[in-house]
C-alpha cells in the first residue's frame, strides 16, 4: 500500500505538488494522468525518494519514508521509467545480476530467477546475452520490467513506460503488463499522458492538474461525470478521429 | 564489472611494470638522507652552454684525480642544468656543493643590491650566506654585443654608441640577456639606443639566426668560440656599461670541512685560464666537436699534469641509458598523477562548487612556465627533505602538468552519464561507492581513459625538460645538441622520445580495446 498524506513540493515558486493527500490499496492499479507539468511525475518520483517533499509524509506498508528508511524501502520498490534506464555497458543478464550479486545471492538462485522473469515477460531467454543497443525498444522495456521484479518488490511504479513504443508494440507489451500486474498482485502506480491507455491498466485512474488531484474514480467515472470543466476538457482532446470517424 | 574497475587502476600499474626488468628508483622519491650522506659524494654543476660544462668538468676530473686514498670522493658533475636560479637555489640548498660563477652575475643578480663589484667586497658578502668564492680563474667573460665583419664595416660601426644611428638592425638576444639589469636594459638606457625589433632567442640560435641575416646584432659572451668562427665585430662598450665577469668557483663552506683537500685543488686553478686560451677550449667544444670531457682532460694534462682516460660509452647505451631515465620520469610522475587525478575528477564531478576551484587550479598550473615551476620546487622540495635537483624536481612537474588532462576528461566523462541511468542506478538501491564502481566508471572509461593518454603523451614530451634539472633523458642529448649545434645529438634525443610517445599511443589503444565496455561500442538498434 502507498500513502500520500499532505504532500506538497516547488521548485523555485512553481507549486508542482498541493497538498496531495492519496492511498494505492495493495494489489491494485493505480494511474496518475495529466498534461505535462500536472505533477504526476512529481508524485512517481517521491515515493523512488528522487524527489524529496517539502513537507507532508509518505508511508509505503506502513512504513513512514525517511532518509533512514529509504535505503530498505527501496528494496521493496520496482521503478521502470520511459526509455527503461538500462545500463548500456552491461549485457541483459548483467543489468538483471547487478542487485541480486551486491546482495550475495548465489548464481544459481539469480539464475532461476531470470529464467523465471523470462517467461513472465515473454523474453527469449537468449536475448539476455545482448546488450541494450542490441534490442528492440519493446525488448528494453521488458527487460526493464524484469529487472524492477528481481528482488520481487511489493510495490512497482511506472512512469510513461510504453512512452517511446511504437503503437502495435505498445498495445501488445500493454496486454503483457495488465496480465502480469494482476497475476503477481503488485501494488501499481502507473504514469501515463493517454487516457485510453490510464483506462486499459487502471483499477483507478487520478487526473491531475497544477500540482493537485481533479477527480480519481474508474475511466468511465471521468467520461460520464466528469467533476469539472478541465476534466471533460482533457476527455475530449483525447478522442481519436477513428473513435469520431466510428461515430 | 569488476574487471572494468581495476583496469583503471591496472592502467597504473601497469605503466609502472611495463619495462620489465627496469629497477624503478624509487629511493629517489624518499625523503634523501641527503645531509648526512653528501659528505660522500661532491656535487659539482655547471650551467648549460659549453664554457661552464667544460669548467664543470675541469672541476670534476681534477677533483676525482687525488691520489691519496681515503681522501678521494666520488664526484658527480650535473651538467647543462637549466639556468642560474636553478644552480643558485641548488648550491644554498646544498643540492650542489660548486659551480662556475662569474663576478658580475653575483653582483647584478644574485646577491643583495650594493654589493661592489670587486672580489673581496664579494667574498663577504657570500661569506654571510656560507659561501666561499675562488680568485678569478683568470679571465673575465663579460656581456658584449656583436655582429659580422662585414655589415658593421658597411654602416661603420664600431662602439655601442654608433647604434644609435641605426634604428633599423634586428637583435636577437639570449632571454637572460634581455632581461637582466645589467644586460640590454642598462645598454639601451645608457646609450639612449633607437632598436625597437628585439627578439628572444636561444644563444646557440641566435648565431645561427644571424648568419643567415634574420638579425643583425646578438649578445655575446667574451670568451665565445664562434666569435671568429663567424666573423664577428664585438662592439666596443665606450661608456663602460658591462660589468666585469670574472670567472670564479663558488662553493658551500662546508665542503672544505668535509673534504678539506679540495681547497688545495681549487687554489691550483685560480689564474690557470687565460681569455684566449678559454676561447680556444670552447672552439674545441663547439667547433671542433670534441667531448668536452676529452677538452678538460685535455687541459689538466697540459697544466698539471694530470693524466686519465675518460670511459666513452656507445651511442647505444646512452640511448638505453636515456631511455630508463626518460621512462623512470614519466612512469614515476603518471603514477602518482593517476593515483591523484582520478579521485579529483570523481570529487569535481560530485560537487559542482568545489569542482570549478579543483579544476581551475589544475588549469593554472598548467600555465606556469617549466623553468620557472622547477625554479619554484627547489626549495619547497628541499623543505620538505628531497632533493631540488635531479630527478624529483622533474617528476613532481610532470606529476603537475599531467593533473589537467585526467582531472578535466574524468570530470567530464562523469558529468556526462544521463540524469536516466544515474537515477535508475540510485533506485535501485546501489550505494554510492557502488554506483561509482560498476555504472559509472564504467561509462566514463573511454574519456577516462583518453585523459589518461593524452597526459602520458605530454609527459614524454615535457620530460625532456627533466634535462634542465640534472634529471636525465632524452632531453639531455638534446640540450646538449642544441648547445654545440650538433644534429646527430638532438636526433638522438628526440627521435626515440618522439618514438616512445607513438609506442605510449599505441599502448592505450590496445588498453581501450579491452578496457572500454563492449555494449558503449555498438551501434543503437533504435
Amino acid at each position: 500500500m502507498i500513502q500520500f498524506k499532505n504532500v506538497s513540493k516547488s521548485y523555485q515558486n512553481r507549486l508542482a505538488l498541493n497538498h496531495i493527500s492519496l492511498t494505492v490499496e495493495s494489489g491494485t492499479t493505480t494511474v496518475l494522468i495529466g498534461s505535462s507539468g500536472c505533477g504526476k511525475s512529481t508524485l512517481l518520483r517521491a515515493v523512488t525518494g528522487l524527489v524529496n517533499p517539502d513537507s507532508g509524509e509518505i508511508f509505503l506498508n506502513e512504513v513512514r519514508l525517511t532518509s533512514q528508511t529509504l535505503p530498505e524501502l527501496r528494496s521493496k520498490i520496482g521503478y521502470v521509467i520511459q526509455e527503461g534506464g538500462l545500463f548500456p555497458h552491461l549485457t541483459a543478464e548483467k543489468n538483471l545480476q547487478l542487485m541480486p550479486k551486491l546482495l550475495g545471492w548465489n548464481m544459481r538462485k539469480i539464475r532461476e530467477r531470470i529464467n523465471e522473469l523470462a517467461e513472465l515477460t515473454a523474453l527469449p531467454i537468449e536475448t539476455m546475452q545482448s546488450y541494450p543497443s542490441e534490442l528492440s525498444g519493446g525488448q528494453r522495456q521488458r527487460v526493464s520490467l524484469m529487472r524492477a521484479l528481481m528482488l520481487d518488490p511489493q510495490i512497482l511504479l511506472l512512469d510513461e513506460p510504453l512512452g517511446a513504443l511504437d503503437p502495435i508494440i505498445r498495445r501488445e507489451l500493454q496486454e503483457d503488463l495488465r496480465e502480469i500486474f494482476r497475476r503477481l498482485k503488485k501494488t501499481v502506480l502507473l504514469v501515463t499522458h493517454d487516457l485510453g491507455e490510464a483506462g486499459f491498466f487502471g483499477d483507478r485512474i487520478v487526473l491531475m492538474k497544477n500540482g493537485t488531484l481533479v477527480q480519481q474514480g474508474s475511466l468511465s467515472d471521468l467520461v460520464q461525470r466528469p467533476a469539472d470543466a478541465f476534466v471533460t476538457e482533457f476527455v475530449n482532446a483525447q478522442r481519436s478521429p477513428l473513435e469520431e470517424l466510428v461515430r | 564489472m569488476k574487471k572494468i574497475f581495476s583496469s583503471l587502476c591496472i592502467v597504473s600499474l601497469s605503466l609502472a611494470c611495463l619495462p620489465a626488468g627496469m629497477a624503478l628508483d624509487w629511493m629517489n622519491l624518499a625523503p634523501a638522507f641527503a645531509a648526512d650522506t653528501s659528505n660522500e659524494t661532491i656535487r659539482v654543476g655547471s650551467k648549460k652552454f659549453t664554457e661552464s660544462v667544460i669548467l664543470g668538468e675541469i672541476v670534476r676530473q681534477l677533483l676525482q684525480s687525488s691520489n691519496e686514498p681515503g681522501q678521494r670522493h666520488p664526484v658527480l658533475h650535473r651538467a647543462e642544468l637549466g639556468g642560474t636560479r636553478i644552480l643558485w637555489s641548488a648550491l644554498q640548498s646544498g643540492d650542489l656543493d660548486l659551480y662556475p660563477e662569474y663576478t658580475g652575475t653575483l653582483t647584478e643578480e644574485l646577491l643583495p643590491k650594493g654589493v661592489a663589484n670587486s672580489e673581496d667586497a664579494i667574498r663577504s658578502a657570500l661569506k654571510a650566506q656560507s659561501i666561499g668564492m675562488t680568485r678569478s680563474l683568470g679571465f673575465n667573460n663579460t656581456y658584449a654585443v656583436g655582429m659580422k665583419k662585414s655589415l658593421a664595416k658597411r654602416l661603420s660601426i664600431r662602439t655601442l654608441t654608433d647604434l644609435k644611428t641605426h634604428p633599423e638592425l634586428k637583435l636577437g638576444l639570449s632571454s637572460e640577456f634581455k632581461q637582466r639589469p645589467d644586460g640590454w636594459p642598462a645598454v639601451q638606457k645608457r646609450y639612449a639606443l633607437p632598436q625597437r625589433n628585439i627578439k628572444a632567442l636561444d644563444h646557440e640560435v641566435a648565431y645561427r639566426a644571424l648568419e643567415s641575416d634574420e638579425i643583425d646584432l646578438v649578445d655575446l659572451y667574451s670568451t665565445d668560440a664562434e666569435i671568429d668562427y663567424y666573423q664577428l665585430l664585438v662592439l666596443e662598450d665606450d661608456l663602460k656599461v658591462f660589468p666585469r665577469y670574472e670567472s670564479v668557483l663558488i662553493y658551500r663552506l662546508d665542503l672544505l670541512q668535509r673534504a678539506p683537500e679540495v681547497g688545495a685543488f681549487l687554489t691550483k686553478l685560480e689564474g690557470s685560464i687565460s681569455e684566449t686560451e678559454m676561447i680556444s677550449l670552447n672552439a674545441d667544444a663547439k667547433i671542433r666537436h670534441i667531448p668536452e670531457a676529452k677538452v678538460a682532460q685535455d687541459f689538466l694534462n697540459a697544466h698539471f699534469g694530470i693524466q686519465r682516460t675518460q670511459a666513452t660509452e656507445s651511442v647505444a647505451f646512452q640511448i638505453l641509458e636515456r631511455l630508463r631515465e626518460h621512462l623512470g620520469l614519466v612512469l614515476k610522475s603518471m603514477f602518482f598523477s593517476i593515483l591523484v587525478a582520478l579521485p579529483l575528477g570523481i570529487w569535481a564531478s560530485r560537487r559542482p562548487w568545489s569542482g570549478q576551484v579543483i579544476l581551475t587550479t589544475v588549469g593554472i598550473i598548467q600555465t606556469i612556465p617549466a623553468l620557472a615551476l622547477l625554479v619554484m620546487l627547489i626549495r619547497p622540495l628541499k623543505a620538505l627533505g628531497f632533493q631540488g635537483i635531479g630527478d624529483t624536481p622533474a617528476v613532481v612537474a610532470l606529476f603537475l602538468y599531467s593533473l589537467l588532462p585526467m582531472v578535466r576528461n574524468t570530470h567530464s566523462g562523469l558529468s556526462g552519464i544521463s540524469q536516466q541511468i544515474r537515477e535508475s542506478a540510485e533506485v535501485l538501491g546501489m550505494k554510492s561507492f557502488a554506483r561509482l564502481r560498476l555504472i559509472e566508471l564504467p561509462l566514463a572509461s573511454s574519456f577516462i581513459l583518453a585523459g589518461i593518454k593524452t597526459a602520458v603523451v605530454i609527459n614524454i614530451g615535457f620530460a625532456t625538460l627533466g634535462a634542465l634539472v640534472g634529471a636525465g633523458g632524452f632531453g639531455q642529448p638534446i640540450l646538449t645538441g642544441i648547445r654545440l649545434d650538433d644534429h646527430s645529438l638532438i636526433l638522438q634525443g628526440a627521435v626515440p622520445a618522439a618514438l616512445l610517445a607513438l609506442a605510449a599511443q599505441g599502448f592505450f589503444e590496445v588498453l581501450e580495446r579491452w578496457i572500454v565496455p563492449r555494449g558503449l561500442k555498438l551501434k543503437s538498434r533504435a
